[in-house]
């Protein structure tokens, strides 16, 4: 990029053949992908901070959430004995798994720029990167919870089908989009007004509820009119639940077609791909508002 | 020769409080106070900085010289006015590298690095000179937080003068090192000034300027006060007045901060 040129007598001349930018340009989420070195470090970063100083380390990403599965196939399925759902404990373990990945995200990307100030008020860094890394390091905690769902699926019967593939996929990129997008707006606003850590902690908390997760789907038919219905399908956090319901539950119960049939909703994943849509708009609307007020974020560090 | 950094008419401003709880907020409204308070950190500043110069950059406390390389670095954006700089910028902002301090002295070595653009083959091959220049090895595997502060300074600017940039910013980094380290330090500095590197030097000691840069600029209140030959900007802020000893001629020179 530049070289240096010894001339006579003078003190070398550097000549330096890059054009005059304005130094704290960037283009956000794309030089966040650009710059995969960095992000690398920093989601590993993260991901060791986590099991520091421990003698398990790894291992607990795998323990945690076989106890919690443990707990949710002996609590939900054998003392509540909720009989007229097959496997209530894979029901509630696979919507978990993308509860927990959006919950981590929201939550740990909405703190993530005030925890690294000490990097961002010193060094000049495109500031996504730590929502983003945020997002990617709940995806990797998601990793070994797949493991765990998978393997207990196949003990009691289950196989793998291409749809039901399909359904895993989109309900991860979803959670991972509009997570992304949603952490993006709230690490910046976090940075304003501290109380939003707060309320995301409080919104997470929601979400638990307002998926059918730890009651069934019928339930929510049951009970509800035709329009709330609606209005609670409209959930792209629900929809994941249900889309992975299809991934890995139907499959485990007895009669998969007739399953499928009662405890789905009908066009699923054309509600599925319609909020994947607008969480896409919803992420460029997030990155717009992010390079709006980033600006400012050094100084109120 | 072509320009490395041009500044112009660049304004930031700050607000004196930014958190308030709502009870703070209803109290100073009811009694009619001014809710806002804001104040010029910067007021339009310009200048003009060629490539391979060396500009040293003086002024008293607060008067707004790590905000100017906050602005240069990139760190921050002008309020008003703008910044451009030409080609790569390592440095160190005000004391403290931007190190993490839960995390590890090597850890913080390849974060900082990648920060600053190096990629992971080039950290690698200068992590052992890193290392050796900061003269911590002992302590590569401890948290940065339990660092003396003169040992993260060490490590933050070894680091910064690893990044083959074409400006170096330096802030303050003298302030904490002790003699040694300060004049290794003034060593390394010359040569990156002989390499051609622009060098941006904050520093309250006037000996180490008038040694290091052939252009000072001196901020006052956020404005520029000065800007030109060496010797004359230490005489403007009066720094050279009272006739030292021979013993303050040396801290003098190495730079020892108020
Ligand atoms: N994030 C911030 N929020 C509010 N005020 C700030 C902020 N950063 C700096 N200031 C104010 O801006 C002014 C200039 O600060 P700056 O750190 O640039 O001074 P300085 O010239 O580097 O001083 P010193 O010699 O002590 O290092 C100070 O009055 C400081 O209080
Ligand atoms: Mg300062």
């Amino acid at each position: 990029m530049s070289e240096t040129v010894a001339g006579a007598g003078e003190p070398p001349r550097r000549d330096v053949d890059a054009p005059l930018v304005d130094p704290a340009a960037n283009t956000g989420l794309l030089e966040v992908f650009q710059r995969r070195y960095l992000l690398r470090l920093l989601v590993r970063r993260e991901i060791q901070a986590r099991y520091q100083g421990s003698f398990l380390g790894m291992l607990w990403s795998y323990i945690n959430p076989a106890a919690q599965f443990v707990l949710f196939f002996v609590v939900m399925g054998i003392i509540m004995n909720l009989r007229e759902i097959e496997w209530f404990g894979i029901h509630v373990f696979a919507g978990l798994v993308v509860v927990v990945f959006f919950g981590e995200t929201l939550n740990g990307g909405t703190r993530s720029i005030v925890q690294n100030k000490a990097l961002v008020t010193k060094l000049a860094v495109p500031r996504e990167m730590f929502p983003v890394a945020s997002m990617l390091v709940s995806g990797f905690h998601a990793g070994p919870q797949l493991v765990i769902l998978t393997g207990v699926c196949v003990v009691v019967g289950w196989v793998p089908d291409l749809v039901g593939m399909a359904a895993l996929l989109l309900a991860l990129l979803l959670m991972c989009v509009l997570g992304t997008a949603l952490a993006l707006i709230f690490s910046v606003a976090n940075v304003f007004m501290r109380d939003v850590g707060s309320l995301v902690n409080v919104l997470t908390m929601f979400i638990r509820f307002g998926v059918p997760m730890i009651y069934p789907f019928t339930m929510v038919e049951d009970r509800f009119g035709a329009g709330s219905l609606e209005a609670y399908l409209a959930n792209p956090i629900a929809q994941a639940v249900l889309l992975m319901h299809r991934a890995f539950w139907v499959g485990t119960t007895k009669d998969p077609e007739a399953t499928a049939l009662e405890h789905l909703p009908d066009d699923l994943f054309m509600r599925a791909g319609v909020s994947l849509l607008v969480a896409v708009v919803l992420l460029g609307i997030a990155q717009w508002v992010f390079t709006r007020y980033e600006n400012k974020i050094p100084e109120h560090l | 020769m072509s320009e490395s950094i041009v500044v112009d008419g660049v304004a930031k401003q700050f607000t004196l409080r930014y958190h308030r709880t709502l009870k703070q907020m209803a109290v100073a409204k009811m009694r009619g106070r001014d809710v806002s308070n804001r104040f010029l950190a910067l007021d339009d500043v310009s200048f003009t900085v060629q490539q391979g110069e060396s500009i040293g950059l003086m002024g008293l406390n607060g008067s707004g010289k790590s905000t100017l390389l906050r602005l240069v670095s990139g760190v921050m954006r002008p309020d008003r006015g703008s910044v451009r700089t030409r080609g790569r910028i390592a440095g160190l902002i005000a004391t403290g590298a931007g190190f993490h301090p839960q995390l590890t002295g090597r850890e913080n070595i390849y974060i900082n690095a990648a920060i600053n653009g190096m990629t992971e083959a080039e950290t690698r091959g200068k992590f052992d000179e890193i290392v050796e220049f900061s003269d911590i090895s002992q302590f590569l595997d401890t948290p940065v937080g339990h660092y003396s502060s003169g040992m993260a300074a060490r490590l933050g600017f070894s680091v910064a003068i690893h990044v083959d940039s074409d400006i170096f910013l330096a802030d303050e980094v003298l302030a904490v090192g002790d003699k040694p380290f300060k004049k290794k330090c003034m060593e390394r500095m010359q040569e990156i000034r002989e390499s051609g590197r622009t060098i941006f030097y904050v520093s309250h000691a006037p000996g180490s300027v008038r040694k290091m840069c052939d252009r000072a600029i001196v901020l006052e209140h956020g404005r520029v006060g000065f800007d030109g030959d060496v010797a004359e900007g230490i005489r403007y802020l009066k720094y050279d007045e009272p006739k030292g000893t021979p013993e303050d001629d040396i801290d003098d020179e190495l730079g020892s901060d108020v």
